[in-house]
């Protein structure tokens, strides 16, 4: 046996190679093969370079990732990421300081919830108030998949009991009343949720509610409360939709668009209203603002009658602080949301599905996003 | 010994449960279970048809376990394998490559993840392996007894248990931000008692005789567990290591928690959020209805197969140079 | 050297003390040294061990309180409602589906595992040795989040009209009652945490069956032991340690299996009916507290997924305290 001089742990020695392979050229340029879609509406001068970090709603990560590629299109130096976990989780770290502003699908709350009250914890960590910025606001799809059917109407109270488990076949007389012509078939309905905790089921619950309240008896929340089977996240549910005859689920329209899932017109009293960024634009109009000055949260009458407006949207906000600590994220955070709030950016989101503001709105959107600092 | 295995002879009276010696007549000389079986009688019959039995059944399992590990394997590559040979997958990052752009690259994620368990590993192998030093070399009487006990505590902690107890110290009472450092402490975690576990038992296998010999060459102690115990262990050491690795290098529960995604590329472990390929192929998962991002999900899945089995092959290496020369 | 107290019979032997009288340089280097090597030794062990006073004092602060406010069993019940002014969360469902699905995938994987490992050191033809045992221990390093892909997107629509088959022809049996639940149940996620594991499972047993001595082979084929007899009285028993702590390995792996399984599993709405069936949905403790934790938004909350995470926690190690007394026992009687 003979014992070799070298004595260093090479498991070290590993690791440290390890370490070291990963200092490696820099290349931070843009990645080849992507296009650039909407174009950079960034006034040279206001770039700013560094990281810019934030979390929140699910439902809007397909627009603030146009919005992100338009500003970094036009600013190479800039680093901004956008972690789609959940509305609660971005408000939840960014109470914790841990992201620049959150995303999320509904504005601070006021009111006390689990002995907390949101807004007052987000001021607190800002220093200053903490405003709701209404940015995005994208239409939530009932999607199906029902072998030959591709049109169907819904209305509120049969969606409710639908979803509540009341109604469990494809051929209930209460569906058939609505779909006249339609053959439907006796395949049983299968509802999927969102298991995890979601903005979107908090506004889906929050139409059923106002719609039909007498079909729907559960509080309004991001848990779920009706019946079914829980999938995990947009995805889940749209992908166990996809691939169950019989299935139904409430998604986020560009999740519905990316599965080709059918989705259901729903008739207000007024006709049935397809889903399309100006049926649901109507419904946001109609919108009114509770918030003061520029704190803009904005409350939509999800009991709308109105002929040709979908009435099932959510809006999402962006939460800043009106005046950072450190100026310099003040900055960043304005000049980001400027190119967010602009009209080229807010345009092109319309092929992404997502609805466009309306002008008054977005018009005070711009000015809120001015008065940050 | 595949020769001595090969061989069968197939004529003995054996009781159940132990095998008897007695009747010594010759073998039929058949090769295969199955041409004995015609000219044996019965009991004889009984056990050549067990043989034949476990034989078949033998086979039917390696295939009936090859079918889905075959098939996970050609998945992966047959969704994954042309990503990896476009320009960009090895030298680009995903800045700016939405989920319905084709393409971008993996470097960001691949140098994330390096460094973080590559960071990792530095942490917890030297604890590992003193630790699994102390227990067979030192330990002794209590100290040593709530050890090893810790140590399969440790082991038992789910992976997400250990990222929110490294959110609690690290973000919540230090106050420092979430970053690839923060998730490389929570692989710590996990990575300890696979490195302890590993380690205690290759030093065990070293044979009290070198020590013995050493220490009446009057050579410290110290310099005999390093020179002689570690040296001779070595090899089996730096499996160890190699399976702690592979065990933390996909876990993507903690970086959920601790590590949040970028697209760009970030070597600063310490500040701003970090890519690594398991949080890729996450993000990627949201969309995976968009054939864009499916592909980029699977391009990722499998460079992180690549990376593990590279690591392993790297070892492989160092455990053959490395090892003790007989 | 003993493997209950750790104690190596090294220590014994010459000890400290034993060798001052030899060369006197060598042995005062020796001390130096010896106190720092063994000094750090210990610094690390102890450092296990405060790391883990500190989980466990983590767990608890965190799971107390909130255990204190519930006003539901937290064992018996399945409502799970934690936070607001009410908390009430009992762990009975997740309980169920966690060792449920484990069960299963340990049902699947050890005999297959025992038996691949078997077929690799014993049976088969020795050019696929090698190649196949590479495969296994590849497979054995594959992340897990790759196992969940491939059954969310490969393996679940093969499973499921496997699912429906048996759901007609034995729905009678309570375990085979059809739910409702399309996919994701708890029989499926079994089946994936197995195929998970398998590699594991085999590729650690192969090790051990590999070392089992040559002349214990020869013996019992010297002794006209058919092959099957000889694996039985020679391989098995000098593997079953090992084959013990592989499966228990691979438990841990299945109980605490977090990312696959939370995109793989249907959750059940709640006031859904209790049911035995397989074929039912219900989180398990991992993929519940990963599908929520980006929603822990006050002490209570968490605290009640904390002590969710206790409970699994305490099961994955009772799995691996049996194992080593298990193990211990045995090399106790053949030693």
């Amino acid at each position: 046996m003979s014992v070799s001089r070298i004595s260093a742990l090479g498991a070290i020695a590993l690791s440290g190679a390890l370490a070291l392979s990963a200092c490696a050229s820099e290349n931070n340029g843009a990645a080849p093969g992507a296009g650039s879609t909407a174009a950079g509406s960034t006034a040279a001068g206001d770039c700013f370079s560094g990281d810019l970090k934030a979390e929140g709603s699910s439902a809007q990560k397909n627009a603030i990732d146009e919005a992100i590629k338009a500003y970094q299109t036009a600013c190479a130096d800039a680093n901004i990421d956008y972690q789609p976990t959940g509305s609660g989780a971005g408000i939840k770290q960014f109470i914790a300081k841990q992201v620049d502003f959150a995303g999320s699908d509904s504005a601070l709350k006021t009111e006390p919830k689990d002995g907390k009250i949101e807004a007052d914890d987000a001021k607190a960590a800002c220093g200053t108030e903490a405003w709701n910025l209404p940015m995005v606001t994208g239409p939530i799809a009932i999607a199906y998949n029902v072998k030959g059917v591709d049109k169907l109407v819904l209305n509120a109270e049969v969606a409710a009991k639908i979803f509540d488990g009341k109604i469990t076949t494809w051929n209930d007389p209460a569906i058939a009343a609505l779909n006249k012509g339609v053959t439907l078939p006796a395949t049983p309905i299968k509802v999927f949720f969102r298991s995890d905790e979601s903005g979107t089921t908090e506004n889906f619950t929050k139409y059923l509610k106002a719609a039909a309240p007498d079909a729907w008896s559960y509080e309004t929340g991001k848990k779920w409360t009706g019946k079914g089977e829980g999938k995990e996240k947009s995805a889940g549910v749209a992908t166990a939709t996809k691939g169950q005859d019989g299935g139904i689920t409430y998604v986020e329209l560009s999740y519905a668009q990316q599965n080709q899932l059918a989705m259901a017109q729903i008739d207000t009293g007024s006709g049935p209203v397809e889903l399309t960024a100006e049926s649901a634009g109507k419904t946001i109009a109609t919108a009114k603002q509770t918030g003061s000055g520029n704190n803009l949260a904005l409350k939509i009458d999800y009991a709308t009658k109105e002929a040709g407006a979908y009435p099932i949207v959510l809006v999402t906000y962006e939460i800043v602080c009106s005046k950072y600590a450190d100026a310099e994220t003040g900055k960043k955070v304005k000049s980001f949301l400027k190119t967010f709030a602009s009209d080229e950016v807010q345009k092109g989101l319309e092929a992404k599905g997502y609805a466009p503001l309306p002008t008054e709105v977005a018009t005070k959107v711009q000015a809120a996003v001015d008065a940050i600092s | 010994m595949s020769t001595a295995t090969d061989r069968r002879l197939p004529d003995d009276r054996v009781p159940d449960d132990q095998v008897a010696s007695g009747d010594t007549s010759t073998p039929p000389g058949g090769r295969s279970g199955r041409d004995a079986l015609s000219e044996m009688s019965n009991p004889h019959r009984a056990r050549a048809v067990k043989d034949v039995v476990a034989r078949v059944v033998m086979w039917a399992a390696f295939f009936l376990a090859v079918v889905p590990l075959v098939w996970i394997l050609g998945t992966v590559i047959g969704k994954g394998f042309h990503m990896l040979t476009t320009s960009t997958w090895w030298t680009g990052n995903q800045r700016n490559v939405n989920s319905d752009d084709f393409g971008g690259g993996a470097r960001h994620a691949i140098e994330g993840t390096l460094q973080m368990v590559g960071i990792t590993a530095l942490i917890a192998v030297p604890i590992g392996i003193l630790t699994a030093v102390y227990l067979v070399e030192y330990g002794r009487g209590h100290l040593a007894r709530v050890i090893s006990f810790t140590v399969d505590i440790l082991s038992g902690v789910p992976s997400i248990v250990a990222a929110l107890f490294i959110y609690a110290i690290w973000v919540t009472a230090f106050g420092f931000s979430r970053s690839g450092f923060a998730a490389a402490l929570a692989l710590v975690l996990l990575m300890i008692p696979v490195i302890v576990r590993s380690t205690e038992e290759m030093l065990k296998l070293v044979p009290n005789e070198l020590r013995e010999a050493s220490y009446a060459l009057g050579v410290p102690k110290w310099a005999t567990v390093v020179k002689i115990v570690l040296r001779t262990a070595f090899s089996g050491i730096v499996t160890g290591v190699l399976l702690g690795i592979a065990r933390v290098m996909g876990e993507t529960a903690p970086l959920l928690i601790l590590a949040p995604y970028t697209k760009n590329f970030q070597r600063d472990l310490f500040n701003g959020n970090f890519p690594t390929l398991p949080m890729m192929i996450n993000q990627d998962r949201g969309d995976f209805a968009l054939a864009t991002a499916a592909e980029r999900m699977w391009g990722a899945a499998l460079t992180l197969i690549l990376l593990v089995l590279l690591l392993n092959v790297i070892g492989r290496v160092i455990a053959h140079f490395g090892a003790v020369k007989k | 050297m003993s493997t209950v107290t750790g104690v190596s019979a090294a220590d014994q032997t010459p000890g400290p003390d034993g060798r001052r009288p030899l060369q006197a340089d060598h042995a005062s280097t020796g001390r130096v040294g010896d106190r720092l090597f063994g000094g750090a030794a210990t610094v690390s062990g102890v450092f296990v061990i405060v790391l883990v006073t500190l989980i466990a004092i983590f767990l608890i602060v965190q799971a107390v309180p909130a255990l204190m406010d519930n006003s539901a069993n937290f064992f018996t019940s399945r409502v799970w409602a934690p936070g607001g002014e009410q908390p009430a969360f009992g762990i009975l469902e997740f309980l169920w589906t966690t060792v449920t699905a484990s069960a299963i995938a340990m049902l699947l994987s050890v005999p297959v595992g025992v038996a691949v490992a078997l077929f690799l050191t014993q049976y088969a033809p020795t050019w696929m040795r090698r190649p196949a045992a590479s495969l296994v221990d590849l497979l054995a390093a594959v992340p897990s989040i790759v196992y969940g892909l491939w059954g969310l997107i490969a393996f679940a629509p093969v499973f499921k009209p496997v699912q429906s088959f048996i759901e007609d022809k034995l729905g009678w049996f309570p375990l085979f009652a059809p739910t409702g639940i399309s996919g994701g149940t708890i029989c499926f996620i079994g089946v994936v945490l197995a195929i998970m594991v398998l590699p594991i499972v085999t590729a650690l047993s192969r090790e051990v069956f590999d070392q089992t001595p040559t002349a214990h082979k020869e013996g019992a084929l010297a002794l006209g032991a058919t092959q099957w007899e000889m694996i039985r009285t020679s391989v098995l028993p000098f593997g079953r340690p090992g084959v013990i702590s592989a499966s228990m390995l691979a438990l841990g792996r299945a109980l605490g299996e977090t990312i696959a399984v939370t995109f793989l599993v249907s959750a059940l709405a709640d006031g859904n009916p209790w049911s035995w069936s397989l074929f039912n949905g219900g989180e398990t403790f991992a993929s519940k507290i990963a599908n929520n934790a980006s929603e822990f938004s006050n002490p209570n909350k968490t605290g009640a997924y904390i002590a969710a995470g206790l409970v699994l926690f305490v099961l994955t190690f009772v799995v691996n305290s049996i194992a080593r007394v298990v193990i211990e026992r045995r090399k106790a009687f053949t030693e």
